[in-house]
């Protein structure tokens, strides 16, 4: 099944990924010629088989419930483009 | 020369007073800057912490309370978090990014007294099996600068065969540790999924990732591969074993023992000369002791769709922390949603971008079952195939990567080719199996890389095993590239 323009700009909005018209179309002719190759899967018998989230058998890790290192407000804001009051600052999410 | 000489060699002379801590940092630091110029392994050099680092270790070393690497220049990836040096994962969304941590592997490497040069070029945020999708630069093959290192680990897996660092850290998501390690002739480990914390390394496939050791030798890997695995609570998939132990490694061998050879990985698109040489190997080792059985492991023909629906699914979401807001610049746009996606839009390369809508789409409602979750079941079943394997074999042995080294620029406009690059290495990563590639010869000059994978939490016996393969195939560390000024 061919994705559509449509569908390639849809994508991009949900991955929030701004992409100009070349860039739409570009990728357009990659997935489909990717999707196109992944159909092997499709023809694969995994009737019973659970499905494997990760490699290695994991078990749920428990921490003792005490304060321990952490970085200090300077060290994680010193990255950060813009900055106030000792606080990140994020474009206008609410409008009054 | 000192920077001919193995860390293991290093180690010994130091001890031995034949020369100092700093004079091997110098050493290195003059040759990088006699030759990176051209090749490009490097992103930053840390000369004047380097030369601290060292002279720290020479205290160690002359109140004797030195370890087995303290003193050793190692060159890391890009990709992991060291305190007070920028870290840019090759990317332009972290461009002056530097970080306020250390990552585990590089907390260990400090206390264990290792001198870090630099860190070296990779394929942005790892994606990549040539090391081309670098936002900054090229690195070229020191054995043929007209053709690719390979990736993601290019810049560590190229400076270790230059001759800029005894030893260098890479991460393996697909076969980024190995694959470019084959490639340059060098010795590139991938421990078992859990053996070593991922804490501080950029997340790129979370369930794949696994930091590992290259170096010129096996007995290097191996030694590099104790100080930086065991475990780390800040790392929740990190197993609760003790680090690999190098005593174990060194008593190992072949003989006797039993591999199989997937018919699956000596077919297909595989170089000839790539399998001459692999050939070649396995008979000398037939002769020495060791037991070769054809196998078939038919999943192995489905691993590189499962990976490109799965890494790039996992890349997806941790991807969507670079948002312009705590760390990288920040365009504008129209409101908050405008300005991330103009930011991640405008600085993630082609590549990453092309990751991430595979993964999203894969993730979206509608197709999660299709492709998605159908991965994960051919996931379980590559993995049951294997194990099967693993309960009458040693290990599976096989060619590293299709090809040897590919011309810069040749499969960089056709992204399909690049991808079946990790053909021979995926399944590994599928599994969580520790996985080795080391030289066994050359084809038209170029080095070709031997791949061994093993049973989960067989590191030691992998790495055994691959010290005596090492050990009988002298002539594959015959030869080193040469640069000329």
């Amino acid at each position: 099944m061919a994705i559509s323009l449509d569908e390639v700009e849809h994508v991009a909005k949900l991955a929030r990924l701004e992409l100009d018209e070349n860039e739409l179309f570009t990728f357009q002719s990659e997935l489909n010629a990717l999707l196109g190759t992944f159909q092997d899967i499709d023809l694969a018998n995994v009737a019973g088989i659970d499905p494997r989230p990760h490699a290695v058998e994991l078990q749920n890790a428990w921490a003792q419930d005490v304060a321990s290192y952490c970085l200090t407000r300077g060290a994680a804001l010193r990255n950060a483009p813009l900055t106030k009051g000792g606080l990140f600052v994020v474009p206008t999410i609410i409008e009054d | 020369m000192i920077t001919d000489l193995a860390a293991s060699e290093l180690s010994k002379r130091l001890r031995a007073r034949d020369f100092s801590a700093r004079e091997v940092t110098q050493a290195y630091l003059d040759r990088i800057r006699s030759f990176d110029e051209q090749l490009g392994c490097f992103l930053t050099v840390c000369e004047e912490k380097a030369l601290e680092d060292a002279d720290r270790a020479q205290n160690l070393l002359n109140s004797g309370e030195a370890k087995p690497l303290t003193g050793i220049p190692i060159a890391l990836k890009d990709n992991l978090s060291t305190e007070g040096v920028r870290t840019t994962c090759a990317s332009k969304i972290l461009d002056n990014y530097v970080p306020p941590f250390d990552a585990t592997v590089v907390e260990r490497l400090k206390s264990a007294g290792l001198v870090i040069l630099g860190k070296t070029n990779l394929d942005e945020f790892a994606m990549g099996t040539s090391t081309e999708n670098s936002a900054f630069q090229l690195t070229k093959n020191p054995w043929d600068l007209s053709r690719s290192p390979g990736g993601s680990s290019g810049g560590s897996a190229a400076a270790v065969a230059a001759r800029f660092s005894p030893l260098a850290l890479g991460s393996d998501t697909g076969g980024s540790i190995r694959q470019p390690a084959s490639l340059c002739g060098v010795t590139g480990f991938k421990p078992t999924y859990g053996r070593c914390s991922r804490y501080g390394l950029v997340a790129f496939g979370s369930s794949l990732d696994q930091i590992g050791p290259i170096a010129n030798s096996v007995e290097d890997v191996t030694l590099l591969s104790e100080v930086i695995t065991g475990h780390d609570s800040r790392d929740s998939t990190c197993l609760p074993t003790p680090p690999i132990s190098a005593g174990a490694v060194r008593a190992g061998s072949f003989k006797g023992a039993r591999f199989a050879l997937p018919k699956e990985l000596f077919s297909g698109n595989l170089e000839p000369g790539v399998l001459q040489v692999v050939h070649q190997s396995i008979e000398h080792l037939q002769k020495e002791g060791a037991i070769f059985s054809e196998v078939s492991l038919p999943s192995i023909e489905l691993g590189v769709s499962t990976y490109y629906i799965i890494a790039p699914a996992e890349a997806s979401s941790n991807l969507a922390r670079f948002d312009g807001v705590r760390y990288g610049p920040r365009l504008e746009g129209d409101g908050h949603v405008g300005a991330v996606a103009k930011t991640r839009g405008k600085l993630f390369g082609h590549e990453v971008k092309a990751r991430i809508m595979i993964g999203t789409y894969a993730l979206s409602a509608g197709y999660y079952d299709a492709y998605y979750l159908k991965a994960q079941q051919v996931r379980g079943l590559m993995i049951q195939e294997f194990e099967r394997v693993f309960t009458e074999y040693d290990a599976v042995l096989s060619p590293t990567s299709p090809c040897v080294a590919f011309p810069l620029g040749e499969l960089s406009q056709d992204p399909l080719a690049l991808k079946l690059l990790d053909y021979c290495t995926i399944p590994a990563n599928m599994g969580g199996f520790p996985s080795i590639s080391l030289n066994c010869g050359f084809s038209g000059g170029l080095p070709v890389g031997l791949q061994l994978v093993g049973p989960v939490m067989g590191d030691e016996k992998l790495l055994g095993m691959a010290y005596a393969i090492e050990q009988a195939l002298p002539e594959a560390r015959s030869k080193s590239p040469t640069l000329e000024a």
